[in-house]
């Protein structure tokens, strides 16, 4: 039971009664709940307990990714990340993994993945190349938000009850990197993948004639959600923008009362308490801004490449369904090769089935995923722009009662002389 | 010499300022049109002083007050005036001509009814604070100017103060050319000018915070927009990000109050901007009254030079009058005696110049001493309150910025 069923790897190769059993299974569920339940029992088996309550928190695969090193080489120059993974599954030989992985690696992940499952939501890989130029590849700060994001995308993948049982993804994350290399060169050869892209193509211009509606209904919100999402995107940039400018100028506020506390006397304790106390702001204001880019920005930033997945993943299913709608036409008009044909047809009937339901369980998984994600982003600044306000507002408030102090001390002389 | 002293001697007997027996504001302002003085038409703005006499109003009576409408140039004329009558006053300042400082929000239009209301403050603080003085208050043209709207212009002109003024060019020349100056007026005159810099690059700076901040929290109003519509298009997300917006929009929206408050922070600095203008000519007038003794006793000195040299034809300094003397002669007996007579005339007279010149010198450097201690503790004082109430607006900036937050923060845990 364990291991066949939902190996992903064989699945879409899979004779028509093992897809019949399966998508019959799988159209049985409506609720998100049920599937996960049901592929976490096909997966571990009887070897784990099975708590009820913590199905959706039982987690059995930990990896991450760190220790970013730079390799020079007389051809080029690249980073690598070392990936640690941590597991209690039986698929796997070792309970502990540590390999190193490039950029490359992680794009060719994502593309089996997505080979293998073309209608189940990938998390986005970070951008290849940052827009304003090639020269700031290296940048540290640039290969920290990408490690962030490569980190974010595995975790992504292993949390997946599908995905993260893939070979591929087993591979990836316990191969040497020359096992890696070769086993890369496995799989269907250039030509096949040529073929396969020229019949995307095709389908895609010809278009899917009976699109079910929840998928038109899907498009929709896709290309709603992505006007937004980048739309917040942008204002989250432009308010760090000004938020920068604005600490600029304050930078230079605060030494002016001290300058002036140069020229008095009496009003030195005064001016030197506000010099400080915007001083103090600044550096508030400096961590504000910093909290913003680190969590916010890039939160945002990765569902704006969510959207383009997710229209992706669209896309891939209406070429299975228009690649079907062609055979199932030409099988209405073509007189020889029927049986052939309707063999043809029959798989590919299956085939869009297989996806409609795949997508139809992954999309809830994906919005319940992105809504977890911006919700606990933007908790997690609206919490800091609390704490940067109470902690402003403690300095200036210490200011005042240091003045109300020193203005009683003066009424007491006054009262005393 | 003072004229103010001539004109106020009630003044020596200590008497309360006016403020004490006078109610006075400027209550209201208005936009008039009317013919300038080169028969154009043209806009502008009068403000209404109200006074009323202290003593009218006692319990159960509350009398109207007297009221009457001034326009800025008039103000202008009176500070003027008082200037020019009691320069050894640190005359308070008047509020701006013209919008300066101003960050982009803000209108730097003088008929902008948020100018024209600060103008009406600041031109009620300056009323109070010259009512409020032990000198300026008791001037009779100030009396005036309070309480008769009509020919008031005329009064003021008849005084002929206008002919006392010195000119600019006098008085600069004598700060650069006096040689014992009291010092601690030297000092008082560095100080006015470290103030007058330090002030201006203060709200130069504060304008351009004011102007990022407004960027900030505007920018924060997109936010409600786009969560408005994001939440059309969600279900179990739609009701946390809809109300989330709302308060994203009244975040927007506080910075409006919040600067507005910070401008009467920058009136307040602008005030003493202009003060210190008012401290130098003060330390100025020092100067050249010092200057023109310095100038009276050397003359002097020169005269008795010449007179000596006169009398016992002693050449002490070299003269062409003395050389032409030499090569072509002296000049005869009765000559000379008209000479040493008008010289003992002109001695004379510049014994008692210098004699007035000192004595000005020593009582404008009493009077002048004493108001700018006045004026430094006053100083003092409004700074340190302007210190005090920025960090209370600062405070409630910060209120504000948690409140919104957090019903922000509770809206998002809702979706």
């Amino acid at each position: 039971m364990s291991g066949t069923i939902v190996d992903s790897a064989v699945f879409p190769n899979q004779t028509n009664t093992m897809a019949a059993d399966i998508s019959g299974q799988m159209l049985d569920l409506d609720e998100d709940d049920d599937l996960e339940v049901f592929s976490k029992q096909a997966t571990r088996g009887s070897a784990f307990e099975f708590e009820e309550e913590e199905a959706s928190d039982f987690k059995d695969i930990f990896v991450t990714v760190d220790n970013p090193e730079s390799h020079i080489t007389a051809i080029e120059t690249f980073i690598t990340y070392r990936v640690l993974t941590k597991t209690t599954r039986s698929e796997f030989d070792n309970s502990e993994y540590e390999v190193r992985r490039r950029y490359q690696d992680f794009l060719w992940l994502k593309g089996k993945l997505e080979e293998a499952h073309p209608t189940l939501i990938v998390h986005p890989l970070p951008e290849k190349f940052v827009v304003k130029g090639m020269v700031e590849r290296f940048n540290g700060d640039f290969i920290e938000t990408r490690k962030n994001a490569l980190h974010r995308f595995l975790n992504r993948v292993a949390d997946h009850p599908i995905l993260s049982c893939s070979e591929d993804f087993k591979v990836f994350l316990t191969a040497q990197v020359w096992e890696l290399a070769s086993y890369k060169k496995q799989g269907p050869g250039l030509l096949s993948r040529m073929g396969e892209t020229v019949r995307a193509v095709a389908n895609s211009v010809r278009g899917v004639k009976n699109r079910p509606e929840e998928f038109t209904a899907m498009q929709l919100y896709v290309e709603a959600f992505s006007n937004k999402i980048s739309s917040l995107d942008k204002v989250t940039q432009r308010i760090v923008k000004e938020q920068k400018e604005y600490l600029g100028e304050l930078k230079e506020f605060g030494p002016i009362y001290t300058l002036w506390s140069g020229s008095e006397e009496e009003l030195v304790g005064p001016l030197k308490g506000v010099a400080g106390c915007i001083e103090r702001c600044c550096k508030e204001t400096e961590e504000q801004v910093n909290q913003l880019s680190d969590t916010l920005v890039p939160t945002l930033h990765e569902y704006v490449l969510c959207s383009e997945s997710l229209k992706a993943v669209l896309r891939r299913r209406d070429n299975i369904q228009a690649e079907f709608e062609a055979k199932n036409e030409a099988l209405a008009t073509k007189k020889v090769d029927q049986d052939a044909l309707k063999e043809e047809t029959d798989r590919l009937e299956d085939r869009v089935e297989w996806a409609n339901s795949a997508l139809k369980g992954d999309w809830g998984r994906w919005q319940r995923c992105m809504r977890g994600d911006l919700k606990s982003a933007f908790i997690t600044t609206a919490q800091k722009n609390i704490d940067y306000y109470e902690k402003c507002q403690a300095v200036w408030e210490t200011f005042l009662l240091s003045q109300r102090m020193d203005g009683s001390e003066d009424a007491e002389k006054d009262d005393s002389s | 010499t003072c004229i103010g002293r001539e004109s106020n001697p009630g003044q020596l007997l200590g008497s309360s300022t006016l403020l004490r027996r006078l109610e006075i504001s400027v209550a209201e302002a208005e936009k008039r049109t009317g013919k300038n003085t080169v028969n154009m038409q043209e806009t502008f703005t009068v403000y209404l002083i109200e006074t009323r006499p202290i003593d009218a109003i006692t319990d159960g009576h509350n009398p109207a007050p007297d009221s009457l409408w001034r326009r800025y140039s008039e103000f202008e004329l009176l500070r003027n005036y008082l200037l020019v009558t009691y320069p050894f006053i640190v005359v308070p300042p008047l509020p701006e001509k013209r919008a300066e400082f101003v960050w982009h929000k803000l209108s730097a239009d003088n008929l902008d009814p948020d100018f024209v209301e600060r103008r009406r403050v600041g031109l009620e603080n300056f009323l109070l604070r010259v009512a409020s003085h032990s000198v300026l208050s008791n001037d009779k043209i100030l009396y005036h100017f309070l309480t008769e709207e009509h020919e008031w212009k005329e009064v003021v002109y008849e005084t002929g103060f206008q002919a006392k003024a010195d000119s600019r060019i006098k008085a600069l020349s004598a700060t650069f050319r006096v040689k014992n100056p009291d010092k601690r007026f030297t000092e008082m005159r560095h100080y006015s000018d470290e103030l007058q810099s330090i002030t201006s690059q203060l709200l130069r700076v504060r304008a351009r915070v004011a102007d990022r901040l407004y960027g900030v929290y505007k920018v924060h109003g997109n936010y409600g927009r786009v969560f408005s519509e994001w939440s059309a298009i969600e279900k179990e997300m739609g009701d946390g990000l809809q109300s989330a917006g709302h308060h994203m929009d009244a975040y927007a929206a506080s910075v409006d109050d919040i600067l507005e408050e910070e401008e009467h922070y920058a009136d307040q600095l602008k005030e003493y901007l202009f003060y210190a203008e008012a401290l130098r000519a003060v330390c100025r007038k020092h100067e050249l009254i010092q200057y023109e003794l310095e100038t009276a006793s050397s003359d002097l000195v020169s005269k008795k030079h010449q007179r000596e040299e006169l009398a016992t034809g002693m050449v002490r300094t070299f003269s062409f009058k003395g050389m032409t003397n030499k090569l072509f002669g002296q000049e005869a007996p009765e000559q000379r005696e008209a000479r040493l007579g008008l010289l003992e005339e002109q001695i004379v007279e510049g014994e008692e110049t210098v004699k007035e010149k000192t004595s000005e010198c020593q009582e404008y450097v009493k009077d002048a001493w004493v108001d700018i201690q006045r004026f430094k503790e006053q100083k003092d004082r409004d700074l340190r309150e302007a210190l005090v109430s920025y960090a209370v607006m600062q405070i409630s900036m910060c209120k504000k910025g948690i409140q919104v937050w957090t019903n922000a923060k509770e809206c998002f845990q809702k979706m």
